[in-house]
Formats: C-alpha cells, structure tokens, sequence
C-alpha cells in the first residue's frame, strides 16, 4: 500500500475525526456553560427573592417558584431540540416519505393504490421471503438467547471466566459482513477429486459423505445463514445475561441454598425469574436485529437459491430494480412487524418502573 | 441535575478543539502539472483554461482496469489543470441512484446499461449533448451505438470502451495435442464438446457467480443463443418486450443453451457438477483451461483481465479465444457485445471539457495504448492495438458482415434485465424448468 495514494481518504478520516471532535467537543462545553448560567440565575432569583424581606413574604411565593421552574423547563427543551430535530429528518421524514411512496409507481410518478402491496402478497417469490424472515426471526432469538443463557450459567464464577466469555463475546466486534466472508469460507464447496478448503465440507468428507454446495440448496442454506446470526448475537445475549446472573443479590442465593434447592430449581427457580427482565431485553433487541438482517444474506447468497428476506429484498427492489414503489411497500411492511415489538418492550418498560 | 462550575476545564477543551482543527486545516495540493504551453500539451489546448477544477467520475470499473484508466487521462490533467476524480464501484448500479436520488450525483457515469441510462434521461437527471458535441460524436462514433445512448430523440452519451462477447476461450496447446479443430458452426462445437465428453472429460468450464450480480454470465449465452437461433429482429422484438419474454422462441434458445449448461456430462470442468456453475466466481470461470481441466469457456474479450500474470494469449499462447460459432453460418455471423456510456450528470465548463475530450479519437488512443481495451471509436488507429485478442475483438467489431447486438440484459428494464432475470438463471441452472423459469420472468417485467 502507498500511503501517498490514501492521503484522500486519509484526509477525510482527519475531517471527520475533527468535525467529531468540533460537535461532541460543542456539545460538552454547552453542557458546562449552559447549566451553570441557569444556576447563577436561579441564584440570584432566589437571592433576590429572599431579600425582599418579609413585606414581599405573603405576595412572591408563587411566583419564586415559577422563576426557578421555568428555566429549567427551557433548559430541558433546549437539549431536546436537537434530538428531536435528528428525529424529525432522520426518523419520522423517511417514514411518512417511505409510505407515502409505497403508494405510487417504481419512478414514484403515479399514484397506484395498494397495487405494490397486492404484489407484495401474490408473488410466489415474496411469499418464500415472507417465509424465511419468519423463520428468522423465530430461530435466531430462541436459539442466540439459548446458548448465552447456557453459557453464561455455565461459566459463572469458572475458574477461567473472564477468558471464556471473551471467545464467545469476540464475534460480536466482527462486522456482519466480516462475519458472512468468514463463514463463507466454512461452507465453501469444491468438488470431490479436489482437496476442501471449507471446514464443513472436510468435516463431512471425513465421516464419509460427498462434498455438498451447502449454500445452495433450501431450506438448509437459511438455516446456515442463520446460524452466523446466532454465532454473533449469542455473546451479546451471554454478556448481557451474565451481568444479570451476577446481579442476583446474594441473599437471596444463600437462603434457596439453606432450603436445599438443587442445580436445577436453582436455575429455574431462582435464577431465571430474578433475570427475566434481562432476558426481555436480550429476545427484544435480538429479535429487531434479526428483522432487518440484511448483510448477511447479501454477502453470502444475495437472496439467491431461496435465501431472501425483506430487507434484502427492499433493497434490491428500490435501489436495484428502480421499483421504489414496491421497496417501499416491503419497508412499511417490515415497519409494520417491528412494531408489535417495540410496544412490548415499552410496555414492558413501563410496568418494571412501576414496580 | 448536579451543576458544577467548571469554566476552566471548558475552555481547556475548546483550546485542543482548536488545535485539531488547525492541524487539519494544513494541507493542500501542491500541483505538479506539466507546463500547459509546451508541444507535449498541445493537443490539449482547447480543453485548457479550467485550471485547478475537478471532475468526478463514477463507474463500476475497479481494480487493474481503473488503473489503467486513471492512466489512460493523467496527461490531459497534466496540462490542463482539471483534477479527473474517479471512483469504481461493484455497486455502481445501486449506488448511482442513491447519489442521483440524494441530490449528489458524480459529474460523469459510466453507464454500461443502456436501459439504465434510459431511466434516468427520462427522469431528467441527464445533461443533453451540445449542439458541437454531438457532431463529434457523429463524426466518432457508428450511428447503432449513439442509438443506445439516445433516449426521447436526444443524445445523452457516447461510448467509452466496448466489449464483444461472442467468444469462446481455450487452449490453442491443448487442441493441437489433441488434434481438435477450432469448429465453425454450432453443429461441429457439440461433435466436439461430445468428443472430449466421452474420454470422460468436461469439455466445458462456466462461473456465474458474480457478487450482486450473480447469473449474468449466463445470460450472455441466452443473448448470444437468440441471436444464433432467431433474426435479428426477433432479439430486438424479445428485449424491447415486443414479444413475451415466454414466447417459444424464446424458449427454443433457452433449450439450446441448456444443452451446454444443464448437462452433467459437459459442465463444470474443474469445479464440480451442474450446480457449482452458480458458486463458481466468473473471473476464477475459465481457469480451468489453464490447468487443462476443461477444454471451452464462453466469455468475452475482457476476460483476458482476470488471467494470471505472465498468462501468454495468442494464436500459440497458453489461451485464445474463437467466434462463438452461427448455428447456419448461412444467416449471417451475429455478434453480441457490450460497453460503457459517458454520461453527464452537471455541465460545469470543466465537465465539459473532460466529456469532450473522452469522445476524441486522442483519448480513444492513448487509452488502447495501454491494452486490454477497445472501443467502438473509429479514430482508433487499429494498427496501434497490440494484444491479441484485444486485435481478434476489433476484427470482429469493425466486421462489416457482422450482425452486431448490444447486451439484451442491459437494454431491458433493471427490474428484468439485472433482476429477475439474473435470479431466474441461476434457478434455472439449479433444476427449475424453461418454462416456468421464463413464466417467471415474464410476470415480473415492469408494467
């Protein structure tokens, strides 16, 4: 490699590095500066107000109050508007724009009604993409959630924990394409007379089966691709878990032991009801994740041999095919599943509060 | 809310603010163009007077190729002063319609589909030739291929390089030892491709895999079937959708080449069966022959990019390539190509200056200069273009009894053309009837 040749994209990584630096830099002193103004004038308000003596007593206090409270109202506002702001163009824009879209034309032209929708419905192919989103988005969290569970009960307090965890948690830092290149390796296919090079073929060669293009043939091809979903999202579920098997306070662990519990009602009743609201969040965030999976089907197959599921398939629509109309419609639909979920874990939320 | 007063912490960090973005505010180009009056500069002077400009270009070239072309205009920079900005990408297709959607579109594209071009000259997002352009463009280029880069009667482009598909490669070493003949028409290529098959041999070696892009090797071989089994007319009928594209004409070229791909007995030399035609990298397709694990391997010209180093092509190298052969050479010799149109997305006076100048028979030129490359430009001194089958290629194009066809894929809608079509390929390869394969894609062509 030439350095000199980088020094482009070198120099558009100093940029970013220095408009970083210029925003949360910005965003650190407001936080210093802003704060304290409002302090030193609730200071003097209050210094004002109790100076007034006590002719003012009987007339001012409603007021005192207001003049400390509204400012911090302000203050409040002022740090939201710049999230709401992201919200706005980021969020909420796209959203109605991608709807609004969904109803009209590939060239966004005509308006067509709920044409690209019945399309989304009657096309065989969509159908199978509907299918395996589905199948996704049940095995991944079941079994991700599973194993970091397993996992996580299994090493607590081991004697080489911290190193353990560590080679679960590292597939998490891999990319989902970095992480979709590497188990295309596994499965790589080469035919008989040659030497593999993909793990799993030379693992099956050696209890005697003949090479197979794994990728190749549904349904297993999804449930290989699933597997590298599993093979990232089982540390983030390990860790997440353990931290919460290590929060169980010990009290309460000493006192199942003094009852005599076994290493099972240990586990099934202690320990899972005390990290249930972990484990929520853990199946909620692994579920959306899985939802929108999208990198690792395009790295591996691009949703060829029956592999496709709809964010893929939104993307190959809108930005390939120039079928804006029926990629939206796709991405409202996905919208439409994430929502259930996302209600369920505010609710959730929100019950935990109250307790 | 805890409030502390730490006003000299705040201006500490607004202080290393500071300084970092003076460190980075130091750096500038320092320019080393060559001196824009001296004799080396003199056929650039009517593009000269943008000095210190820069023009983007957008492509799906990359790699060895993109080298060759950042090459092919660093002497135009030179003495003109416009910084050509080029960027290839393997997801041109998408991508460009992003930047274009997003309001940030590079100044000039690549093109290599026509149909995609068309789309975006019907969305007004292209800038029409000038008046003096397009009478250079006449003048360089044969009328058939400006037709692909006109859309509502305007001219949007012109070509850059092409690229003629019609080829089968394979090892000239090999035949002689074998006493095979290079065969003419399709008849022989099958009496040959059964007599490698029956030393128990695969005569043929095919890759489709290709990224996003998977299936489009195949079909290559669809076109150029059309092409042999049907008119000319009939392949224009079948990619403007003038006829389904379940028509059983189509169907009958279909067959044929399934005749070739679908058959275990000829496919897939040094790779596996039928199925590992779809897993198979198209560069990595036609290696094989080198190792002498198959005999033939249908692609184009540009293949010779993704031999090894030090590969020797030629008439009695280590590989070479024939005209994929007519099926009745009576009916004339049908040529399937392809290639890439400049197009302009801003005109800028600079922008201008660069599309000019990409249209001229000096760039058309020192670009061949470089190999590997031809160009339907005929400023081109033929003479000048040295590699071999870069010569076999121009020989083919500038043939005048050759029936020339662009790539179909290319000129139909993307939804079909790098859609549907590429998907039902490779369903198609992996077991899936002709019939339902082309059901398939005929129900997906945009309404």
């Amino acid at each position: 490699m030439d350095f000199a040749d980088e020094t482009p994209k070198l120099l558009m990584l100093l940029y970013g590095l220095a408009a970083f630096a210029v925003v949360v830099g910005g965003l650190l002193v407001l936080l210093d500066v802003v704060p304290n103004w409002f302090a030193r004038r609730r200071e003097a308000a209050l210094v004002a107000a109790s100076a007034g003596g006590p002719a003012a007593a009987a007339g001012p206090r409603p007021r005192r109050r207001s003049v400390a409270n509204r400012p911090e109202g302000a203050l409040a506002l002022f740090f939201l508007l710049p999230t709401l702001a992201l919200l706005a163009i980021g969020l909420v824009v796209p959203a109605v724009r991608t709807t609004v879209l969904s109803f009209m034309d590939g060239g966004s032209e005509n308006w067509v009604g709920l044409v690209n929708y019945r399309w989304m419905f009657a096309q065989d192919e969509i159908f199978g993409i509907l299918t395996n989103t589905l199948i996704w988005v049940v095995l991944v969290p079941l079994v991700a959630t599973t194993i970091g569970l397993v996992y996580a009960v299994l090493v607590d307090r081991a004697r080489f924990e911290s190193v353990a965890k560590a080679l679960i948690f590292m597939p998490m830092a891999i990319s989902f394409v970095g992480a979709s290149i590497i188990w295309k390796f596994v499965y790589a296919y080469r035919s008989g007379e040659y030497d593999q090079i993909g793990l799993l073929n030379q693992v099956w060669v050696m209890v005697g089966g003949e090479p197979r293009q794994w990728l190749n043939d549904p349904p297993l091809n999804t449930l290989l691709l699933i597997v590298i979903m599993i093979w990232i999202q089982a540390g983030f579920a390990m860790v997440v878990l353990s931290a919460a098997i290590k929060a169980i306070p010990g009290d309460v662990v000493e006192a199942a032991r003094l009852d005599g519990v076994n290493p099972w009602q240990m586990f099934w009743q202690i320990t899972l009801p005390s990290i249930r609201p972990a484990l929520i969040v853990v199946v909620v965030t692994v579920s959306i994740a899985t939802l929108k999976v999208f990198d690792i089907v395009r790295t591996t197959t691009n949703g060829n041999f029956d592999t496709g599921v709809i964010a893929n398939e939104m993307y190959n629509q809108a930005f390939r095919f120039g079928q804006t109309g029926q990629g939206s419609a796709l991405a409202v639909f996905l919208f439409v599943l994430v929502i259930p979920i996302v209600i369920y874990q505010v609710r959730n939320l929100r019950k935990q509060r109250e307790v | 809310m805890a409030v502390q007063s730490r006003p000299r912490q705040a201006f500490a960090i607004a202080g290393v603010l500071a300084l970092a973005l003076g460190a980075t505010a130091c750096s500038g180009d320092s320019e080393s163009g060559l001196d824009p009056d001296s004799a080396e500069c003199a056929p650039y002077s009517a593009y000269q007077g943008h000095d210190g400009e820069s023009v983007s270009i957008y492509a799906s070239i990359r790699d060895a190729e993109a080298d060759l072309l950042r090459q092919s205009w660093k002497q135009f920079e030179d003495c003109t002063g416009i910084e050509i900005d080029y960027d290839g990408s393997g997801e041109f297709e998408a991508q460009l319609q992003v930047q274009v959607d997003g309001g940030n579109p590079p100044d000039l594209a690549f093109i290599p589909q026509p149909g995609l071009l068309a789309r975006f000259a019907q969305a007004n997002k292209l800038k029409p030739m000038t008046a003096e352009q397009k009478s250079l463009a006449e003048a360089n280029y044969p009328a058939d291929w400006l037709k692909y880069a006109t859309a509502g009667g305007q001219l949007y482009g012109t070509p850059l390089g092409a690229n003629v598909k019609s080829f089968v490669w394979y090892s000239p070493k090999a035949f002689a030892d074998n006493g095979y003949q290079v065969p003419t028409t399709w008849q022989q290529l099958m009496e040959l491709s059964d007599k490698i098959a029956a030393k128990n041999q695969k005569p043929w070696c095919v890759g489709l895999e290709s990224g996003e892009a998977t299936g489009w090797p195949a079909t290559d071989w669809i076109e150029d079937l059309m092409l042999r089994t049907q008119t000319p007319e009939v392949y224009d009928q079948w990619t403007s959708h003038a006829i389904p594209f379940n028509d059983p004409r189509v169907l009958q070229a279909v067959d044929q080449a399934g005749q070739v791909l679908k058959n275990p007995k000829y496919v897939n030399g040094g790779y596996g069966d039928v199925k590992s035609l779809t897993t198979t990298p198209f560069q990595e397709g036609g290696l094989p022959i080198l190792q002498g694990q198959c005999s033939m391997h249908r692609q184009a010209n540009f293949y010779a990019n993704y031999l090894p180093e030090g590969t020797k092509i030629g008439p009695d190298g280590d590989i070479y390539a024939f005209y994929f052969p007519a099926v009745d050479p009576a009916r004339g010799k049908p040529v399937l190509g392809g290639g890439e149109f400049t197009v302009a997305f801003t005109d800028g006076p600079a922008v201008q200056a660069v599309r000019q100048y990409l249209m001229t028979g000096e760039y058309a030129n020192s670009r061949a200069a470089l190999g590997n490359w031809i160009t339907p430009n005929n400023k081109l001194d033929v003479s000048k273009v040295e590699q071999a089958v870069d010569k076999l290629s121009m020989e083919v194009l500038l043939d005048k009894s050759a029936v020339f066809r662009f790539d179909g894929s290319d000129l139909m809608p993307a939804a079909v053309g790098s859609g549907t079509l590429w998907k039902g390929m490779i369903d198609w390869v992996n077991g899936k009837d002709t019939k339902s394969t082309l059901d398939f894609v005929e129900g997906s062509w945009p309404k």
